[in-house]
């Protein structure tokens, strides 16, 4: 009996969740996938009518937009974090004095939910109010930065709200990574004469390759969940132009009852997650089975 | 046989309320959580109590009825429909073919509500051939609001054409006033894109676009007329409109910053709230051209068991279209009863004007639905026509681009 206990009371305490996971997860993304495949407008119906939904899909204009949107966005805000995340790191560990201040001041942000981020920077990028506003008051007539209200530049002040909020939570992941490279290969370059920078570019950033791949993973995942910065910043607006495949799924699903199309738009961001994680997990998995 | 006994009185007790008269239930969805409205619903709560009903409140606030839909989705899908639900224009009819509303024809009948409701607005309150909703008021949505002492002091008097209204902003513009105050949401561009369309396009032209989705019609040079007069009136706004909330624009006119609003009658709830009076501080006028633009909100009666849950229905469904509610929550709303036969001589100047003007536009077929406020089309293809028409006021997009691409996202659409 105890035997018997030992040996299956791992498993009988994670079926439970095994099993939510399942079907909260699995199942819905199943019935997602149906639904799809149908004409579900107010509520979802299960006729299989094939490809209609995708092909609405793709032929709206506003969908376009919100893919151009994620790879703007995602590219700017995973790129720019990650070298201002950098910057940071390798600042904050040339041995400085009030180290710990700083770092709290920087990681700071991340406590804060996006909605925060999205309304204050709202305030901050409006030109009738904020930094626009500030530096006329100081007799820069001609200044302008109005790029929230402007459809061209829109995308970008929301990479900026971003990048403010992630960069210092990128930080603290070099940080960490700086600080496990081994100190006595330092120390021997610095004997060896080898100026800092190179230190950095060629002994301390490769040793790091693995934090890396830990900071584009987060972050790419939370750009392509975006949804609540982009509704407290503009709203998806001017027009759609900062619309993301999220707040286009949201209207279809919730403000249009078009249950179907919505439900063909997850597909694809679906899709576009599995593009960026699969090869994560088989360059893992390879690394594991060598 | 003390066994027995339990079960006979036990058996009274679970047959007592269908022999005694069902006592009148309702369990109402609604999204009338803010002031004013809330006010409006415990009017009808009230009424409703005082009848011998019991009233279950059930508000769903958030996202303009976007929360209260979901609410009602799942409801309805897990068999539990509330008993009468905040519903408007086509909504009513996607419901009703989901197969879930309820027959209403019997109050509608014994109340004569085909006499007392302007016939393209009973309309909306009829599936196929029975009556499924009760409306509750009439919004105007082409309106346009203006600061009187603005307009006296440029000496403007309120536009009767488009050409008036550009005539009258450049005038403006060149004073230093905003001539239209407007906040860039994607519902308050297509708000004043229908009331130039109706201006430009008429009231068949208008009809054929919104209400038939005619293709001839939305791609006629007409429609390229409304989207070049979008583009101009662009240049009438100030340049911090994006995402600015509709009552923040009402602000601007009040105070004398902007002359002029294009916003359903909602808005003059802000100026009364702010103890202006209409044709003293605020004029109101229908925006330029013949015909109504009407909003209704109305609640739908969805089907339910138990006899108490149908006499809570078919009380609600009196009440709501009785004289008194309309009176008492239209006044407090800002809009005009649903009726035509109530007495307006507590209403102010504005709406004795909406209510003239619908009855006229009722006789010679310009009494038409807001397609920007969800009465004319379905989610889907009212959705289509917003993205372009919002896509091109934000943007430098060309009038003939844009009724290109309108004439795609309709058929896109359906």
């Amino acid at each position: 009996m105890a035997d018997w206990l030992e040996r299956n009371v791992p498993r009988i305490l994670l079926a439970p969740s095994f099993l939510i996971v399942l079907i909260f997860v699995y199942g819905f993304i199943a019935w997602t996938a149906w639904v799809s495949m149908t004409r579900s407008r107010l509520l979802p119906k299960y006729e299989i009518e094939g490809f209609i939904q995708y092909e609405r899909l793709f032929a709206a204009p506003r969908w376009d937009t919100a893919m151009n949107n994620l790879f703007i966005f995602g590219a700017l805000f995973i790129v720019v974090s990650m070298m201002l995340g950098l910057l940071l790191a390798i600042l904050l560990d040339q041995k400085i004095r009030i180290e710990g201040a700083l770092r709290t001041i920087y990681l700071y942000p991340m406590a804060l939910s996006m909605i925060v981020t999205g309304t204050a920077w709202q305030w901050v990028m409006n030109p009738g109010l904020g930094i626009e506003a500030v530096v006329r008051g100081w007799g820069f007539e001609n200044f302008a930065f109005d790029w929230v209200i402007d459809p061209d530049m829109a995308i970008f002040a929301i990479v900026i709200a971003a990048v403010w909020q992630a960069s210092g939570f990128v930080m603290a992941l070099f940080l960490a990574g700086l600080r496990s490279v081994d100190d006595e290969i330092i120390k021997a370059a610095k004997v060896d004469g080898i100026p800092t920078w190179r230190i950095y570019s060629a002994i301390v950033i490769p040793s790091m390759a693995p934090v890396f791949l830990s900071a584009f993973i987060v972050l790419a995942h939370l750009a392509i969940k975006s949804f609540d910065l982009v509704i407290a910043l503009t709203g998806g607006g001017p027009g759609y132009a900062t619309d993301l495949p999220a707040t286009y799924m949201y209207a279809m699903a919730f403000s249009r009852g078009d249950i179907g199309q919505a439900a063909s738009s997850a597909m694809v961001m679906m899709a576009v997650v599995f593009a960026i994680v699969v090869p994560y997990l088989y360059s893992e998995l390879r690394v594991k089975r060598g | 046989m003390k066994g027995i006994k339990f079960a006979a009185a036990a058996a009274v007790i679970l047959a007592s309320p269908s022999l005694a008269f069902a006592e009148p239930q309702a369990e109402v969805l609604h999204w009338w959580t803010s002031g004013g409205e809330a006010k409006s619903v415990a009017v009808l709560q009230k009424e409703f109590t005082d009848n011998g009903g019991t009233w279950t409140d059930m508000p769903v606030a958030g996202g303009g009825g976007d929360a209260a839909m979901t609410a009602l989705r799942a409801r309805v899908l897990s068999g539990n429909a509330p008993t009468a639900v905040q519903l408007k224009g086509p909504a009513i009819q996607e419901w009703y073919e989901e197969g879930a509303l309820a027959d209403i024809s019997a109050v509608a009948e014994a109340e004569g509500w085909a006499d007392v409701l302007p016939a393209s607005i009973a309309e909306h309150m009829q599936c196929e051939d029975s009556w499924c909703a009760a409306p509750v008021n009439v919004h105007r949505v082409d309106w346009i609001w203006a600061n009187a002492d603005v307009l006296k002091a440029h000496d403007i008097s309120m536009p009767s054409t488009w050409q008036e209204f550009n005539a009258a902003a450049e005038k403006l513009q060149a004073a230093g006033i905003v001539p239209l105050a407007h906040g860039g949401q994607a519902w308050q561009d297509a708000t004043v894109f229908e009331a130039v369309a109706l201006g430009i396009l008429g009231a068949d032209g208008f009809r054929k676009a919104f209400v038939e989705l005619d293709e001839d019609t939305l791609t006629s040079d007409a429609m390229v007329a409304v989207f070049d007069q979008m583009r101009t009136l662009r240049g009438y706004v100030d340049r911090n409109f994006s995402g600015r909330d509709w009552n923040l624009a009402t602000a601007m006119v009040m105070n004398g910053e902007a002359a002029f609003q294009v916003m359903g009658d909602w808005a003059k709830g802000e100026f009364l709230a702010a103890g202006k009076t209409p044709g003293v501080d605020f004029l109101c006028a229908s925006t330029p051209g013949d015909g109504f633009l009407y909003n209704v909100d109305s609640f739908a009666m969805f089907d339910v068991d138990g006899e108490d849950r149908q006499a809570g229905q078919a009380l609600l469904a009196r009440l709501i279209v009785g004289k008194n509610f309309q009176k008492v929550f239209n006044l407090n709303k800002g809009s005009i009863p649903a009726r035509t036969d109530v007495s307006l001589d507590e209403f102010d100047s504005c709406a004795h004007l909406s209510a003239d003007d619908m009855a006229t536009s009722s006789q010679n077929g310009s009494l038409l639905p807001s397609y920007a406020h969800g009465m004319a089309l379905r989610g889907a293809q009212a959705g289509a026509i917003t993205d372009v028409v919002t896509a091109h006021f934000n943007s430098d997009m060309s009038s003939a681009d844009a009724v290109e691409m309108l004439a795609t996202a309709v058929a896109n659409s359906l």
